[in-house]
């Protein structure tokens, strides 16, 4: 089965999930005045889930799409699972592993420091080593940015590790 | 319509607002033209900046400024190296880059850059007379036909999908309604969906989900396919000028697919890709003996017709934009999110609740497109060079500021862990071919469409708004055949392709 179609069996089962919440348990805490109208918090949810139930039928069993050899599709612009083995697959799960660990690292080491952090570390994922250009150009850059939205556009960033601040 | 300008210049030409549309173009140049970035990734990127401004006007036009850079560094990219930034400038390169390997990079940028300028102007100039109008017909609309129209809308983004898309581009939307629903809803406070987690109370933030849907992808696509970020200098950039005799050959191409461009932006779902494809084919089908033969090996024509079109069809998307309020591209969808947030609602009522916004954003665009065409023309050459900033420097920068876009102004690290988390969804989704403005569209339009729905309902005690009301039912019956049309001619290419193969 092709990966579009394991999508499709996904988005149902997701349907009926939100269709069971729809249906069954979401109008159990609606107080008795609101039952009076005729539109309840869960009606429109109702009618997306069979929608969305429908609609996922029709692409799990529908025909196979024939790629069409339409100017619309440029080759190189598209993602292609066929290619899926020539692509770099390793450097782009480690650099979301990175932005994962980036997002952790925010509050307890600060704006400054795991901004710099990142910035190194997702160059030298993609192969970069020159660490006497990598260390001031991240420094620099994760610097400047913190100035940018703090002083001039007034957004809070805390900058340094919570214990300092 | 003149008084209208009047406040529009009054309001547009202040030293800051002008100094917003420079900065506009100048980033949205220099951003479009790295490979991978879309318009669309750039003006969420910028959404945090605009709303820390303040001024709904300022926001917009600096935004706007963003999108026509961001088109134009697209078509500079295309030129140089082949590499477009944007899907809306592919077929640019069909002949940019022929031009530019025979040595005549800087003819081929100064066509693009007058292309673009005039197709832009008079994309505007088209707005500004269909805008009043439709918006004045859209006063009549109630609720019930509100609602009615953003299921015709949703269903023509379907339905512009493609050939077999149809299917998935419905799934994406009934994906973005459904998380829509997520959080408080208008019609009560209930929290809904959000399994008891506090950061969903609020619902999924419409920056966070803009980036993970195209922002992220795109930026990880970069990374495992290294021949997709091809960075290089590129030709050298000289001589700028074009000919007496080529301007008189390109001047038709330009009328023509400036005015064909606009109306296909004017579609939903349509939009800058399209246009700048249909308006290749149209000309490459116009064109006569030796011309013909041209195309696709640096004819000028081939190079005009694609460049007016998709700035053309850029000003297009924005009058479904500012007269109904219903976005018709990932991209204007990205902009009505961001005028949601400065507590501007689009619509109808825009240019009479707030004209001096809406009269505002016009004139920006016509100063955006002289701006580009004045401050990019000379400096081309110049900007030309980030395109040398090799890409293990760049792609962090790219997704440290993806990161950036959802994390400023809310301060709350779960936003990036949802972000990263629907962003990996995201590129699944992309390798299996499935289209992603859909989503954003819808999920933008949700609320209001349910907002929309639950009016009419109550009004009506029920259902019945759709058999009262003609327009509302001749609006859904649209929006019916809109769906099954192309599936039904898929099916019936089909029947013919198996009886042909029978008959073999």
């Amino acid at each position: 089965m092709a990966l579009d179609r394991w999508i499709a069996l996904a988005f149902i089962t997701l349907c009926c999930v939100y269709g069971y919440a729809a249906f069954f348990t979401m109008d159990d805490s609606l107080p008795p005045i609101l039952r009076r109208n005729p539109i309840w918090p869960s009606t429109f949810p109702k009618m997306l889930a069979v929608a969305g139930i429908i609609v996922g039928l029709m692409v799990l069993f529908g025909p196979k799409t024939v790629k069409a050899d339409s100017p619309a599709k440029p080759a190189d612009g598209t993602m292609d699972i066929a290619k899926l083995r020539e692509y770099q697959i390793i450097p782009a799960l480690a650099l979301v592993g990175l932005m994962l660990a980036y997002a952790m690292a925010l509050r307890p080491l600060g704006f400054l420091g795991s901004t710099t952090l990142f910035l190194m570390l997702g160059a030298m994922i993609l192969g970069e080593r020159k660490l006497y250009i990598l260390i001031p150009v991240s420094a620099l850059a994760a610097w400047s940015i913190w100035y940018l939205v703090q002083e001039v556009l007034g957004i809070f960033l805390r900058p340094w590790p919570a214990f300092m601040a | 319509m003149i008084e209208g300008l009047l406040l529009g210049l009054a309001a547009a030409v202040t030293p800051f607002n002008l100094m917003m549309v420079v900065m506009g173009c100048v980033i949205g140049t220099l951003i479009g033209m790295l490979p991978g970035l879309g318009p669309m990734s750039i003006i969420a990127i910028m959404i945090p900046i605009a709303i820390s401004i303040g001024d709904p006007a300022s926001a917009l036009i600096l935004l706007s400024g963003v999108y026509y850079g961001a088109i134009f560094g697209g078509s500079t990219s295309s030129i140089l190296l082949n590499a477009p930034g944007v899907a809306g400038t592919v077929a640019t390169s069909f002949d940019g880059y022929p031009m530019a390997r025979k040595g005549m990079a800087g003819k081929a940028l100064t066509i693009a850059a007058v292309a673009s300028f005039a197709g832009g102007t008079i994309g505007t100039i088209l707005l500004m007379i269909f805008a009043p109008a439709l918006s004045s017909v859209a006063l009549l609309f109630h609720s019930a036909e509100y609602f009615a129209l953003m299921v015709v809308g949703l269903s023509a983004i379907a339905a512009f999908a493609g050939t077999g898309q149809v299917g998935k581009a419905l799934m994406m939307t009934i994906l973005g309604l459904m998380m829509g629903t997520v959080g408080e809803g208008a019609l009560s406070n209930m929290p809904r969906f959000t399994f008891g987690i506090m950061e969903l109370q609020s619902g999924f933030s419409f920056i966070t989900l803009a980036m993970a849907m195209f922002a992220l992808p795109e930026a990880l696509f970069l990374v495992m396919n290294p021949g997709r970020a091809a960075t290089g200098a590129g030709g050298k950039i000289t001589n700028l000028r074009i000919s007496r005799a080529e301007a008189r050959t390109i001047a038709p191409v330009i009328g023509r697919q400036s005015i064909q461009g606009f109306f296909i932006g004017v579609l939903p779902g349509a939009g800058a890709t399209i246009a700048s494809f249909l308006g290749y084919a149209v000309e490459r089908n116009l064109a006569k003996g030796k011309e013909q033969e041209e195309f696709g090996h640096g004819s000028i024509k081939g190079l005009a017709a694609p460049e007016s079109a998709n700035n053309a069809a850029c000003s297009g998307s924005f009058v479904p934009l500012l007269t109904l309020g219903i976005p018709g591209s990932g991209t204007t969808a990205i902009l009505l999110g961001a005028l949601l947030a400065l507590s501007v609602t689009p619509g109808p009522r825009l240019m009479i609740d707030e004209p001096d916004v809406f009269w505002a954003v016009i004139i920006s665009m016509y100063i955006g497109n002289l701006v580009l065409l004045m401050l990019n023309l000379p400096l081309i050459p110049y900007i030309a060079k980030i395109l040398t900033i090799p890409r293990q420097y760049l792609i962090p920068f790219i997704l440290f500021f993806t990161l950036m876009g959802s994390y400023i102004g809310q301060n709350n690290s779960t936003e990036l862990l949802i972000l990263v988390g629907f962003g990996v969804i995201a590129t699944i989704l992309r390798f299996a071919d499935y289209p992603l403005a859909p989503l954003l569209i819808g999920f933008i339009l949700g609320t209001m469409m349910e907002d929309n729905f639950a009016r009419a309902m109550q009004l009506y005690r029920g259902f019945d708004f759709i058999l009262e009301r003609p327009m509302t039912l001749a609006l859904l019956v649209l929006a019916a055949i809109l769906v099954v049309l192309p599936s039904y001619r898929a099916r019936r290419a089909r029947l013919r392709a198996a009886v042909v193969a029978d008959g073999d």
